[in-house]
């Protein structure tokens, strides 16, 4: 390290603050063309999430799955591989944990179900992500597209599961299976809209994604694999088998997310069992820069905008998809400005 | 449902047709050594734009013209960040995929479900009137005439013209490039730019000819990834990449014409079919490429391609 700590974190915080400028300033342009004012829409956002702690845990619960499928990427992200079939690995997640949930209820006492069916999620993703890896290292696929395909096919499983065996009573519908028994609900206390074991299990997981990345041989290995590969080699490090390691770790993660959606949030298996959290989850670790640090205030931020969001179209008739567009301005502008200082360090 | 060759082959060029554009326009970007991840996004922000403007001035053409000005315009986002600022080409078009995307439906929701002008069907005089070629080559929308004859003029292009070599070197081999007195960067913003455009023409081709209108969902999610998958399968060849496209046209239309002699499976299951169908006959090709020896092989030899050596790295000039 030879830059002194104070002038990183002053580095850091000019960033940040170039980031905020430039994304402010280009969604504010935006809403003035349209013309639209950006502080009745900044208060809608707020009135719309912070003024009760009902709507608060509403952003909670957006947070739970967010920062789980974050902490999944960092690893496949360290590992140098784009894992945009996260979407598919919280779906199989999903359903792993509705086949246990749905069991006869004598087989199991409740209690011991949900937790099952937590683990089933982990195994589900994690190996959903495996598979992807598999066609990767055996069949040179690259992991976008064998993401995507995968995402796809996950997306048609659970729409025949939902619309096939696992139908409601009389019709099934886009609205999901049956509601599970009540014992079989991760709960939340009156008043809350987040199962408090749901933000224990979420703030565990970042804690040993930052943990395992940032002060184990494991981590540094992953790292050493996404940074260079040959290198690594020469280390005896088998990348492959570290690619798969940060994909299983990644897949277990969003499976988890998917689990905690089916029992904590929509006590059923919808056909939207993932809403996107995946997809979203990568724009988070972009701006944090693949780094752990930022990631919960970041996920936080995102929960935020996607949960006031919702309001908008009520509140001012603009469509909720503003925060998507925001979001997206944020990382767009962090790319520029550290393009832009990346420039200015050759000079 | 009783249908004949004819029908199903016209019925297949007409649903092809946008992807066949969006697929040569990565194609083209991609063969100058840059990745644009952010086709599903483009194809949905400048269907919306299409529409939008073609509605607002009652003019298709006027829908097309800003459609491909769209596509430039995120081509032009992305060039700067990643080729001029050197940032990866993944990230950039990434973030813009989804940015696009949200934008679309952002700006586009007061237009969503009005009425609009759409392209209409302009047969080809006396040609149309062949029997059986006729329906299926001469009797489309000006749209879809433009996807045929994109095909070989992009071929003829980038193999038989000066400027194709120039474009396919900045992809092989930017550094030679720079010693023979081209500046590979300014050819890759050039391609992409042109790209875009293609790409942008092909969300048009959605929203005023194939699946007229604006709505949310608009009908045209997820073709973008497809477009993507058929340049890398396709060998990055504008032939093979357009006979992707074909094929995936091919498997769209059997699940409009399964759906119907199958009821009872629901509909949401035809409509997602051919996405994971196509990625994996696209993989399972790729993967039969490392069998050795056998005459499929040989075949399959013919069908492969290997990327562009630049591809997706930016060219550091000193």
């Amino acid at each position: 390290m030879n830059i002194l700590p104070a002038s990183r974190l002053s580095s850091s915080l000019l960033q940040f603050a170039g980031i905020t400028a430039l994304a402010t300033g280009a969604v504010c342009l935006l809403l003035f063309i349209l013309d639209l004012s950006p502080v009745n829409i900044a208060g809608a956002l707020a009135a719309g999430s912070l003024t009760s702690w009902l709507k608060f845990s509403q952003i909670l619960s957006i947070w739970v799955p967010l920062l789980l499928c974050s902490c999944g990427l960092l690893f496949t992200f360290q590992a140098g591989l784009w894992n945009i079939g996260i979407e598919g690995q919280v779906v199989m997640g999903a359903i792993a944990s509705t086949i246990l949930l749905r069991l006869p209820a004598n087989v199991l006492p409740p209690s011991v179900a949900i937790i099952l069916s937590l683990i089933v999620a982990c195994i589900g993703g994690g190996l959903w992500g495996i598979f992807a890896g598999l066609l990767k290292n055996r069949g040179g696929v690259n992991e976008i597209f064998g993401g995507l395909g995968l995402n796809f096919v996950a997306q048609g499983i659970i729409l025949y599961l939902i619309f096939g065996p696992w139908k409601r009573d009389g019709i099934a519908s886009m609205s999901g299976t049956d509601i599970f028994a009540r014992d079989l609900w991760l709960t939340s206390p009156a008043g809350w809209r987040v199962a408090p074991a749901a933000l224990v299990l979420a703030v565990l997981a970042f804690l040993l994604s930052w943990f395992l990345l940032n002060r184990t041989r494991f981590g540094l290995r992953v790292k050493a694999v996404g940074i260079n590969t040959k290198a690594a080699q020469l280390f005896h490090i088998k990348p492959e088998r570290y690619g798969l390691l940060a994909i299983l770790i990644g897949g277990a993660m969003a499976g988890l997310a998917g689990g905690l959606q089916v029992t904590g949030v929509y006590h059923r298996l919808i056909p939207a069992v993932s809403s996107g959290y995946g997809y979203l989850g990568l724009l988070v670790v972009m701006l944090a820069n693949y780094k752990a640090l930022p990631v919960p205030l970041i996920a936080f931020f995102f929960a935020w905008l996607t949960a006031g969001s919702i309001q908008l179209p009520i509140m001012l008739q603009i469509d909720s998809s503003l925060s998507g567009v925001i979001q997206g301005a944020c990382v767009l502008s962090a790319l520029l400005v550290h393009g832009l200082r990346k420039k200015g360090g050759q000079r | 449902m009783e249908i004949s060759l004819a029908v199903l082959l016209a019925g297949i060029a007409a649903t092809a047709a946008p992807l066949v554009l969006a697929a040569l326009g990565e194609t083209l970007s991609e063969k100058a050594g840059v990745i644009n991840l952010s086709l599903d996004g483009t194809i949905l922000l400048s269907a919306m734009t299409g529409f939008a403007i073609a509605a607002k001035y009652d003019s298709t053409l006027a829908g097309f013209t800003a459609a491909a000005g769209t596509g430039m315009l995120v081509a032009l986002i992305l060039a700067v960040i990643s080729i001029w600022l050197g940032q990866s080409q993944v990230a950039v078009g990434f973030a813009l995929t989804f940015l696009c995307r949200d934008l679309a439906y952002f700006l586009g929701a007061p237009f969503a479900r009005t009425q609009g002008p759409q392209l209409t069907g302009s047969p080809i005089p006396l040609l149309a009137d062949l029997p059986f070629v006729g329906s299926i080559l001469f009797n489309h929308s000006l749209v879809v005439y433009a996807s045929f004859v994109a095909i070989p003029l992009l071929w003829w292009f980038m193999y038989h013209t000066p400027q194709g070599l120039i474009l396919r070197c900045a992809g092989e081999n930017p550094e030679g490039c720079w010693a023979h007195g081209i500046r590979p960067r300014v050819v890759q913003t050039v391609y992409t730019l042109a790209g875009g455009a293609l790409v942008g023409l092909a969300g048009a081709a959605f929203s005023l000819a194939v699946k007229p209108g604006w709505g949310r969902p608009q009908g045209c999610e997820g073709i973008g990834w497809i477009a993507l998958a058929l340049v890398i399968f396709g060998g990055w060849h504008p032939m093979r990449v357009a006979f992707g496209a074909y094929l995936f046209g091919l498997l769209q239309m059997l699940g409009i014409i399964l759906q119907d002699s199958f009821p009872e499976i629901p509909a949401q299951i035809f409509q997602v079919a051919p996405f994971p169908l196509m990625i994996f006959t696209l993989v399972i090709i790729h993967l039969s490429r490392n069998v050795r020896n056998t005459t499929g092989s040989r075949l399959l030899a013919l069908l492969s391609g290997t990327p562009p050596l630049a591809l997706g790295r930016t060219h550091r000039q000193n």
